[in-house]
């Protein structure tokens, strides 16, 4: 579904991606772990258009993305959930998710979505009328899930979901990203919490310093000293 | 009863620094910018009317509606080819960019049209004084009024209950969660500039119906102290530079009938000098606290 080709993107004069590759197929969840700085974050926002690579080719359901402004990406079926959440926070929960669907058309279409992620957050339902800047971090966090699913996308992109939530939080949130991904939507998920990320994916990606230094299943990463060491804590 | 009428004076002169304060407090709320070309966008307004009622023998409205056009248009233009490719410049550089483009436009208008002021026909509005209770009130300080109000709450509507106003609200918060909604930026900041220079643009025919004259350099003190009506309502905020505009003017022509009217435009300055010192937010600004 979404190829990345060996692609350099640079901050000014610093490189943050130093020839990447990765691949998502229909249906999977695909975690990427790392350090913080690794580039996971610069990653997504390669793939979303946030940020141009240089080098390299992004491809997505045949067609290329890279370098392609955010817009058109979104309409081709991409959300990205920004790190720390990023809500309009001087806007509804209900304006929140209105602007999710900014591209869309289709009434109907827009007043079922309303309605799925009423029912995936219903603590979203609840306080609708209510500035979204003074929602509790987790709430923000399912707010900037569900403002993401309001353009149905096919490929979600979620920048460290459990980033600053309590325990008991995170595996609410880990259960909703099982249950979108049920739905049929594809997932790339990058976490620093590697054994929670690992508990649910498919496949596994870990980058170090702006390059993929592993990839495999959950089990064949669980079995490596190396990323057990870095990554979960191991003994 | 003399300060009851000076109040009325007050508010329609208000509700003119209002009007153009609009265009500063938007533009600023989404670029960070303070656009100092902005008052002259309102003199070419007040002159676009002019020429509609003078050459094309246009009335009120029609006028008041073409000037709202070419102001948003020319609006547009000057953010495409003196401010876009300023986006990632530093703020100083906009700053000074905005000084020069004001520059440009005002001393390009006098090489056009020479310096001379001309003065706004008066025979377009009916004009009676209306009488409240022994206070006489110029039938068009109330017109003036009336047409402020319904272009604000028109602006309230925009803002509020529009897509295009949403995304508006969107990219002045934050710009990259607005563009992973699929929200043109670009679009969006011409947008702001394009509904802050109409209002600007009626702004400009209305101040020239109530004061008659209009000159090349016309924008230059309206427009300072609209900004300071903008500062003081709190920048960046849409109610603010309303509620910033009406008590400017109050202020002035309190100021003025108090018998110290060559005092009025300082009084406009005292109030930024003031507000700047004790709530540099402005009335409305509140310190921004996030939860991360």
């Amino acid at each position: 579904m979404l190829q990345i080709n060996d692609i350099n993107v640079y901050y000014g004069n610093i490189q943050a991606l130093k020839g990447v590759s990765l691949e998502i197929n229909e249906g999977e969840i695909v975690t990427l772990i790392g350090a913080n700085g690794a580039g996971k974050s610069t990653l997504l926002k390669t793939i979303s258009g946030l940020a141009k690579p240089k080098k390299g080719d992004i491809i997505f359901e045949g067609d290329s993305i890279s370098g392609k402004v955010a817009q058109t990406i979104v309409k081709k079926g991409i959300s990205h959930v920004p790190e720390g959440r990023r809500v309009f926070s001087n806007m509804s929960v209900e304006e929140n998710l209105e602007l999710g669907a900014y591209l869309r058309k289709d009434k109907q279409g827009i007043r079922e979505d309303f309605s799925k992620v009423y029912d995936l957050f219903p603590r979203l339902h609840e306080r609708r009328k209510q500035l979204s800047g003074t929602l509790s971090g987790g709430e923000q966090q399912m707010l900037a899930m569900g403002r993401a699913l309001m353009a149905r996308p096919r490929l979600l992109l979620l920048d460290e979901p459990s980033m600053g939530l309590a325990p008991l939080l995170v595996k609410t949130i880990f259960r909703i990203i099982e249950e979108i991904n049920n739905t049929g939507t594809t997932i790339l998920l990058v976490e620093q919490n590697a054994n929670m990320a690992l508990s649910i994916a498919s496949r596994a990606y870990v980058i170090e310093t702006g390059k993929i230094v592993l990839s495999g299943t959950p089990d064949e990463l669980n079995q490596s000293d190396q990323i057990k060491n870095a990554y979960l804590g191991g003994h | 009863m003399e300060w009851i009428q000076q109040l009325v004076n007050g508010i329609s002169l208000g509700s003119i620094y209002a009007l153009i304060a609009l265009g500063y407090t938007m533009v600023y709320g989404i670029v960070k910018l303070i656009n100092f070309a902005h008052g002259d966008v309102f003199m070419v307004g007040s002159f676009v009317g002019f020429y509609s009622i003078s050459i094309f023998h246009l009335g009120f409205f029609p006028a008041l509606l073409i000037s709202m056009a070419v102001c948003a248009i020319f609006g547009v233009l000057i953010e495409r080819i003196a401010y876009k490719p300023l986006r990632n410049a530093t703020r100083i550089a906009a700053l000074i960019t905005a000084i020069g483009v004001s520059l440009l436009i005002e001393y390009t208008t006098i090489y056009a049209r020479g310096a001379q002021p001309e003065a706004y026909p008066d025979k377009l509005l009916p004009f009676k004084n209306v009488e409240f209770f022994g206070v006489k009130i110029s039938s068009q300080s109330l017109f003036i009024l009336a047409i402020s109000i319904l272009l604000m709450i028109l602006l309230q509507f925009i803002v509020h209950k529009t897509k295009i106003g949403k995304a508006m609200r969107a990219v002045s918060h934050d710009m990259d969660a607005a563009r992973l909604m699929g929200i043109n930026v670009d679009n969006t900041i011409s947008a702001t500039f394009a509904i802050g220079s109409a209002l600007a643009g009626a702004a400009g025919v209305i101040f020239g119906m109530y004061y008659t004259k209009i000159e090349p350099l016309m924008g230059i003190i309206p427009g300072l102290k609209a900004f300071v009506a903008a500062v003081l309502g709190g920048i960046g905020i849409i109610p603010g530079a309303m509620v910033g505009g009406l008590v400017l003017g109050v202020i002035e022509s309190l100021v003025s009938a108090s018998g110290y009217s060559l005092w009025r435009d300082g009084a406009a300055f005292v109030v930024l000098i003031l507000i700047l010192i004790f709530r540099p937010s402005g009335i409305f600004g509140k310190n921004v606290r996030e939860k991360v």
